[in-house]
Order: structure tokens, then sequence, then C-alpha cells
């Protein structure tokens, strides 16, 4: 703990303050769209799966709801890569 | 007076729904009203016990549903307070006990005798929940001063505006929110979130704010509401004072203060905003 730790230790109640602003104004944004996250992994897993053969279990989603920037994260592991992608890459 | 049909609900578990229904009741039934407290709380009631009414249980909102019994053989009538009864929930474990064209029967039915019929929401967003709420007139959001009790009064207020019946419908649906378990020094001291705080972020009408207090446990001890076993102690006329902003009455909401603070400030303590 940091010297200034015993002053500055009780007062957290303005940092919850803070979180929870920024966290309800993303949530109410996705309000009623909670499964969000759920949605685009199908649609994104269903368009890859045209084109190639994935595996479901290797497929992470992520999102991060920041201050100014969200980011949303895919990534697929790709099994048998078709060649005419392979020897563009 | 046209009857009104109140949902007590919170999202979060144990914030002290089943509480607020029993006193918030009890307190308008004081003054006269004609009220009926319904448990939602299909499978875990705890309502008839906080009401002191959980040996003289006989029929329960299921079996009312279900056409196994009628209403009036369900309706618990307080012993102390002639104009309030309760509608108990019922123990059993099948979730799809309640249909919602039942649960529209019986509060119609029960429009017809009562002036306030006061749901009390099980915790959750489930369907428990969206039955307690559904038929409801307006709301009161039962929120504590912490950040998962704040968050999901949020996603309450959200489920609130689009599932019920009137919003569905487009017409104004009330909420209220009362800030329950406060306790003033904490939240002077910058450890709690405070009562501007959750107003600011929640951004609904203050219906009141009822202190952290041992009366409340005492009370529930005893199966008797707070306002009616202690009406003097500092959360029973928190619950006094809500219930007659839900009559209509304009009182402003006073912040409540730390018990060690001067004097002056006891007495007055500090205006918040009012419902
Ligand atoms: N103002 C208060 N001061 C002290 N204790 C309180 C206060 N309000 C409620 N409690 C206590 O908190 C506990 C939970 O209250 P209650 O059962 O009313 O919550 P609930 O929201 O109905 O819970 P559930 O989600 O399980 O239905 C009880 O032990 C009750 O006595
Ligand atoms: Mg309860």
């Amino acid at each position: 703990m940091s010297i200034f730790g015993f002053f500055t230790r009780t007062r957290s109640a303005p940092v919850a303050r803070d979180r929870l602003q920024i966290l309800l104004a993303h949530e109410r944004r996705l309000a009623g769209q909670s499964d969000l996250v759920a949605i685009l992994r199908e649609e994104i897993l269903a368009v890859i799966a045209k084109h190639m053969s994935i595996d479901k279990e290797k497929v992470n989603v992520k999102l991060d709801c920041g201050d100014n920037v969200s980011t949303l994260e895919v990534n697929v592991e790709l099994q048998d890569i078709p060649k005419a992608v392979a020897s563009q890459a | 007076m046209m009857p009104k049909v109140m949902v007590v609900t919170s999202g979060k578990g144990g914030v002290g729904k089943t509480t607020s229904s029993a006193s918030l009741g009890a307190a308008l039934a004081q003054r006269g009203q004609n009220v009926v407290l319904i448990d939602f709380d299909v499978g875990l009631r705890n309502l008839d016990l906080v009401m002191g009414a959980e040996r003289r249980v006989v029929y329960d909102l299921v079996n009312v549903v279900q056409g196994d019994a009628k209403l009036a053989q369900a309706l618990i009538r307080d012993k102390r307070i002639e104009t309030l009864s309760l509608l108990p929930a019922s123990q059993t474990r099948d979730k799809d006990a309640l249909t919602e064209d039942g649960v529209q029967a019986v509060i119609e039915e029960l429009k017809e005798k009562f002036d306030w019929i006061i749901c009390d929401s099980p915790a959750g967003i489930e369907k428990g929940a969206q039955l307690a709420m559904r038929f409801a007139d307006m709301a009161v959001v039962v929120t504590n001063p912490e950040v998962s009790s704040v968050r999901d009064s949020d996603r309450i207020i959200g489920l609130l505006d689009s599932i019920t019946l009137r919003a569905e419908n487009g017409d104004n649906f009330e909420k209220h929110l009362l800030l329950t378990r406060y306790n003033a020094g904490r939240a002077a001291r910058g450890e709690m979130l405070n009562v501007k705080d959750v107003l600011d972020i929640l951004a609904i009408p203050l219906l009141g704010i009822v202190p952290e207090s041992p009366d409340v446990l005492n009370a529930s001890n005893l199966g008797c509401p707070v306002t009616l076993h202690m009406p003097e102690s500092t959360a029973a006329r928190a619950y006094a004072e809500a219930a007659r902003r839900l009559c209509g009455e304009k009182l402003e909401v006073v912040e409540p203060v730390e018990r060690k603070a001067g004097l002056m400030s006891r007495l007055f303590g500090r205006k918040a905003a009012v419902a």
C-alpha cells in the first residue's frame, strides 16, 4: 500500500459512480440485444463457413467497451485453408 | 379513485423488495386505503412471513390462477389493519405454474375490491419478474447504494419500459426510485454511492430513502411491518412518507444524515430531490 493509501482508502464511491456511468451508457445502447456478441458470433461464423470449414469450438469473440473506443475482436482458427486463399497470403 | 397496480421490483436479490412491499402496503392501509399485497415469488414465498401470516396460508396465487380456489378463499386479511390483505405465493417448484392470462384475470378481479394492488416481484429478469410487472400501472424500483444493485435497477427500468402492457400500448408508465439500506455516514465519507450519484445515474424520480436500520430486521423477526411495529423509527417514517407521496402529496425527500452529526443538521437534514 502506498503511503497515501491510508488517506485515500475509503473514497471508493466516486470510482463506483464513474464505472457505472460508463457501463450503463453502453448497456443502454445495447438494450434488448444483450446477446449481441452471440448473434455476431453466429452470423460471422456462418459467412466464414460458406467458404471454409471451421471448428466452432475454436472461435473467440471479444467485445471491449472503452470510454472512447470500443473494439470487437474475432479470432477464428482455420483448419484447412483452401489453396487459392493460401497462395494469395 | 382508480385502482393502482404497483410492482415493487429491483433485478438484484435481497435489496428489500419484500420488506418495502410490506411496509408501503401497511403504510397505505394505515391511511385508510384498501390494499392487497401479492407475493409473486413462486417457490420462495416470504411475504407471508414478513407479514406474520405464515400460519394462515391455505390457498395461494397459483391455486387461484389454476382455478383450484376462489380469490376470496385465498386472500388473507391482516389481523391488525383491516384494510390490508395478502395473496400468498405458492411453494411449488413448477416454473410455469403462473400463466399470463391467469395473472391478468386475478389482477382484474382484485381491482374491483382494492385501491392498491402491490406486486412483490421475485429477483431476476426472468418469467416471474416479468409477470409481476406485466399488468402494473407503475413501479417502485428498490435500489441499494451499491454498484451491482444500481446496474440491475437500470436493466429493470429498461424492462419496465419495454415489456409492461402499458408501455406496449404506448401509455405512460410511472417509475419511482426507493433507495433502501442507505447508510448516511458511509455515503458522506465517500465509501458508498450517495443519493445524488444514484439519482444522476438512474434518472427516475425519488420516492424515498430508507436508512439501513436494525428496526427493519426486528420487525420482520416479529412478522410485523416496521410502520406498525415501530412507527417512530427512521425507517418507518421513511416508508410512511413514501406512502404519502404515492397518494399524491408533495413532500420533500429529506436525505438522512449521520447520527453523530450536529444538532442543527440532525433536525433539518439536507434537502434531496423531490419525487
Ligand atoms: N432498511 C433496512 N435496514 C436493514 N435491513 C434491511 C433493510 N431493508 C431490508 N433489510 C433486510 O435485508 C434482507 C433482504 O430483504 P428483503 O427480503 O426485503 O429483500 P428482497 O429484495 O425481497 O429479497 P429477494 O430478492 O430474495 O426477494 C432482509 O433480511 C431484510 O430484513
Ligand atoms: Mg423478496
